[in-house]
């Protein structure tokens, strides 16, 4: 791509590169975020072309980003008509391509099948799944090549910088983010734009904006399929904020377990590098800016921002007291505005859109959309972009498509682990900052991890405690003792070794520990326990008193034994036992002895008949 | 030339490539473990004379980092996500099964040298879980029967290589 | 100047003075194990918060790292401020059981051991406070010992746990460990601290052996004074 020398020219560039596509041109794409290649997606991306290649087809089969739909993947759309297809395998590509593509016939048995009514959908804007979404920041992945500059150009990309840039103030700029009502989408929450102008306010040189993409919670992966999918929405934020703020230098910092985003990251940068958009004296004008990748090195507690720029700095991630804002003395004790990559997604929309139009969507405190990965125990897993202030319920049932396996919901966790867990009871809560935090909960990044009733909260809750324990970095008592030492009492309790009291003494060095860390780690390590001693007291105290995990899921507490009446004597779950705790003769019922059992449930897997019962 | 030696030419050629930038370290280890698998004793003393950093900081972010190995690792490197959305689906019963099958635990590599089992937080392949991540592909909704097949295959090709 | 109400007292301290400096001169005890006038300061052992109010917002801040502000109201004894000393020092107790002066620092905060926390027994003394890490990198300068690992696994020590080549044997980290986990044992000529033994150098003036030869020669380097010149104790100088 050739230098773009100013507004004027980004404009033909676009023009031209509009007027040169046809959109009643054939054209195949199929989504190739991590999860999609985890499927085999690559594979089928060649069979496509491999395939178009032999009948002599002019088709274009354009790998893009991340669709969302991650539960039906690989998906393939076909375009002009927009035909939806999920779960392409590599037998279904010849068909694809001799009938879809060649005729518009569309092949039934891969379009998605709603389980409500068993009716098949062509389209997908009509697929459940799409059809509440508002995918004001995802939508694009579907149609772009991640790693090609044109395909974010020809939508109208780098359009908000050339307006930021040429037809406004840095303050103009600033004012337009706080009006939108930007809220940062990394968990913080806390207003973008006052963000910035605080930064910009601060003394000292050089400025630094960062992009904060080391996306820690677990189950959340919004970051990584914007970072995969269409990094340039977020460096064109990135850029923006930096003429808004007065910064020359920036750093997007991603997690080392992110090596697609990184490499699509890089090639973005040079890319915008290369045609001007980046680098010195940005479309021609005055302003230079340059951004740098990190890659980190494998630590929850560097998405705390003076974790991170202790690592970017070449130090352990340990963060510092914060009674000095980042924003005053941040990265090398410079004003550094750090904000998670969705949230600098947002800003070229809502430089294009304009403030007012942005914050017609969304509740009165959260204004535009959020991103959330639906994970766990739910039928349609993937990413929604919905607007703040719908509902959990909607979220779950509309769009997720309920329970897997016709089980009952039992909680959703939001805001990783510093978050919570919310109750059925609680279902019709809109999603917004405030009202998350109102129930005990939080947005956080957007991870949203579905259970149901086989779901121990007891475990959910030890899991958490052992998760922030292994990342806590060891620096104040509070979390690295405290966390340790509530995590041994979870443990004790799901050993079957609870003590009467043990819930009292959760709740009491929880307020020591949110109280006495020196960071969110530890200062919000306490939620996961509270949040699920507040909503399923009674799981803990089954654990306690009578020695039982309703649930089914506590090694210790549970036995299995094998139903008469449906086994078969197959034999299979003898193969697979480990400590031959499985016996019995050839087609006659078989049996569990208990004292060699350890519950690994190899037995359960194997078993065809479902002959295997947990109490 | 010796081994020793090789380590300490790669390691100054890395150094080198990042401009001998203090606030590089991190990112000169990533390219060292890349290189060697794992982050040889030698190749940190050396990054840290080169870098002008006492060993004692070097040693300090060598370990604090998930990312990094002080030991050396296996010819396959099996990492299992520990995620919660996989949790949910049961990775602890995947990770028991991998533990047993490979006979070592996370943060061990098998006395052949031949694979090394690691527990990462969270890949970001939700749909796919239980995930296992081996080199460089990932295996979604891993069942104990599928572990099995997995490291069967490895083993196999371990053999015939 | 700045002006600031502590426990109820007006106190007026100096601009960037940390709110533990004004209290104490103030009469205001504070307890802390993690500060030490010689080295920089971490925040670390939580056990010198005190709950401040600016506005109507209170919030929990370590008073070491806490610069006094005008018209800043701070309380050293609230419940809050209590609760995170008590947990603070239950953890500590259970973590190093052995240490007199965390026992003795519970006693006097009125602070008994929770029974439901397993003491450690691989702790020794050390809490984790830094303090040995910083008097050897910002004082000493040579940055023998660090720390490793995170969380419940870090320990402090020397590089892959070998004998350090260039602590010089000052004994610095002793002298500010809280709580004297490091061990340091002089006997005659020797002396031997991190798993290493010291050749120690005899007084030009009174004979007494009193530094390691090993620290002479880096403080003769570092500042261009003669071996000679450097091998007098300090009594005799």
């Amino acid at each position: 791509m050739k230098k773009i020398s100013n507004a004027k020219a980004l404009r033909r560039v676009q023009d031209d590169l509009k007027q040169n596509y046809d959109p009643n041109k054939k054209l195949v794409t199929i989504c190739a975020g991590t999860g999609c290649r985890g499927y085999g997606c690559i594979k089928v991306k060649e069979e496509l072309e491999a395939e178009i290649a032999k009948q002599k087809m002019d088709v274009e089969v354009r790998a893009t980003g991340c669709f969302g739909f991650c539960e039906k993947g690989p998906l393939v759309v076909v375009h002009p008509e927009k035909i939806f297809y999920q779960q392409v395998k590599i037998k279904d590509v010849p068909d694809i391509i001799s009938k879809t593509v060649a005729t518009g016939e569309v092949l039934e048995k891969l379009l998605y099948r709603d389980p409500q009514n068993n009716e098949t959908v062509m389209r997908e804007e009509d697929v459940p799944f799409y059809k509440k979404q508002h995918r004001l920041v995802f939508g694009s992945n579907g149609m772009i090549d991640p790693t090609r500059i044109e395909d974010y150009l020809i939508i109208g990309g780098y359009s908000a910088l050339a307006k930021a840039l040429t037809e406004m103030t840095p303050e103009g700029v600033i004012s337009e983010v706080k009006k939108a009502g930007l809220r940062g989408r990394g968990g913080g929450g806390f207003l973008a734009g006052t963000k910035w102008e605080s930064c910009r306010r601060a003394p000292g040189e050089p400025k630094y904006v960062i992009g904060n993409g080391d996306e820690g919670d677990p189950g959340a992966y919004m970051d990584r399929s914007l970072m995969e999918g269409n990094p340039h929405s977020v460096i064109e934020g990135m850029i923006i904020g930096a003429y808004a703020i007065g910064a020359s230098e920036g750093y997007i910092y991603v997690r080392n377990e992110y090596p697609l985003a990184v490499l699509h990251l890089t090639m973005a940068i040079a890319s915008a590098k290369e045609a001007g958009l980046l680098g010195k004296n940005i479309l021609g004008t005055d302003f230079s800016f340059d951004i740098h990748i990190n890659k980190g090195g494998g630590a929850f507690v560097c998405g705390e921002s003076s974790a991170l720029f202790a690592s970017i700095e070449g130090r352990a991630g340990e963060p510092r007291a914060k009674y000095i804002h980042a924003v005053e003395k941040g990265l090398w004790d410079k004003p550094t505005c750090l904000n998670n990559v969705e949230t600098w997604a947002n800003v070229p929309i809502i430089i294009n859109q304009g403030a007012q139009s942005y914050a017609s969507v969304g509740t009165e405190g959260s204004k535009g959309t959020k991103i959330f990965s639906l994970v766990g125990k739910i039928n349609n897993t993937g990413l929604i972009e919905v607007p703040m202030g719908m509902t959990l319920r909607e979220i779950i049932y509309d769009m997720g498509g309920g329970i897997p396996k016709g089980r009952k919901f039992k909680a959703v966790q939001t805001g990783g682990p510093s978050g919570g867990c919310i109750p059925e009871s609680l279902l019709d809560l809109p999603v917004d900052f405030d009202k998350l935090y109102e129930v005990g909960s939080m947005m956080g990044s957007g991870g949203m991890i579905v259970m149901d009733d086989r779901s121990c909260m007891v475990d959910v809750a030890k899991y958490f405690l052992g998760f922030l324990q292994e990342e806590s970095c060891g620096k104040c008592i509070p979390c690295r003792e405290g966390v340790r030492r509530m995590h041994e009492i979870l443990e004790d309790i799901c050993a079957g070794k609870g003590k009467e009291g043990d819930v009292e003494l959760l709740e009491h060095i929880s307020t020591g520990v949110a109280d006495g860390s020196l960071c969110a780690l530890g200062g919000s390590a306490p939620n996961p326990v509270l949040s699920t001693i507040k909503y399923f007291r009674e799981e803990y105290e089954a654990h306690i008193k009578n020695h039982r995990c309703p649930a089914g899921v506590c090694k210790a507490l549970i036995t299995y034994s094998i139903n008469p009446d449906k086994c078969t004597g197959c034999g299979l779950c003898i193969k697979v036992c480990p400590t031959q705790a499985t016996s019995g003769e050839k087609k006659k019922p078989h049996a569990i002895n208990n004292d060699l059992c350890t519950r690994c449930g190899a037995c359960i897997e194997s078993c065809k008949f479902d002959a295997i019962t947990v109490e | 030339m010796s081994k020793v030696s090789d380590t300490k030419l790669k390691t100054k050629q890395i150094v080198k490539k990042h401009r001998g930038d203090k606030s590089a370290l991190i990112a000169v280890l990533q390219d060292i473990q890349e290189a060697f698998n794992y982050l040889p004793k030698d190749a940190l003393t050396v990054t840290g004379k080169a870098l002008g950093i006492p060993i004692s900081r070097v040693y300090e972010v060598a370990t604090f980092y998930n990312a990094f190995s002080l030991k050396p690792r296996g010819e396959h490197i099996v990492k299992i996500c520990m995620g919660t959305a996989c949790h949910v689906r049961g990775a602890s019963a995947i990770q028991d099964k991998m533990e047993r099958t490979l006979c070592i635990k996370p943060g061990e590599t098998t006395a052949d040298k031949k694979f090394s089992l690691e527990t990462v937080n969270c890949v970001g392949a939700c749909a796919l879980g239980p995930v296992v991540v081996i080199d460089t592909e990932y295996h979604g909704q891993v069942t104990m029967a599928k572990v099995d097949k997995i490291i069967g295959k490895l083993k196999e090709g371990a053999q015939q290589s | 100047m700045v002006n600031l109400i502590i426990d109820g007292k007006n106190v007026t301290a100096k601009k960037d003075t940390m709110v533990l400096e004004a209290a104490r001169s103030a009469g205001v005890d504070i307890p802390t194990l993690c500060a030490h006038e010689a080295v920089s300061r971490a925040g670390s052992c939580r056990l010198c918060v005190v709950e401040i109010k600016k506005g109507n917002r209170t919030r929990i801040v370590t008073s070491c790292l806490y610069p006094v502000e005008e018209g800043l109201i701070v309380n050293t004894k609230t419940e809050r401020v209590l609760n995170v000393r008590r947990l603070v020092l239950e953890l500590l107790l259970a973590r190093c059981p052995r240490s007199e002066v965390l026992q003795n620092l519970a006693k006097e905060l009125g602070v008994d051991p929770q029974p439901r926390f397993l003491p450690d027994t691989d702790k020794g003394k050390c809490i984790l406070c830094r303090s040995c890490v910083r008097v050897c990198e910002e004082v000493v300068g040579v940055s023998a010992i660090g720390m490793s690992a995170r969380g419940s696994h870090k320990t402090v020590g020397t590089p892959f746990k070998e004998t350090s080549s260039v602590c010089i044997g000052c004994g610095a980290c002793v002298y500010v460990c809280p709580t004297g986990h490091i061990v340091m044992q002089s006997t005659g000529d020797k002396r031997k601290i991190w798993k290493r033994t010291f050749k120690m150098q005899t007084c030009e003036k009174c004979g007494k052996y009193f530094a390691p030869v090993d620290q002479l020669k880096f403080i003769s380097k570092k500042t261009g004074v003669p071996y000679n010149e450097l091998a007098v104790c300090t009594e005799c100088r």
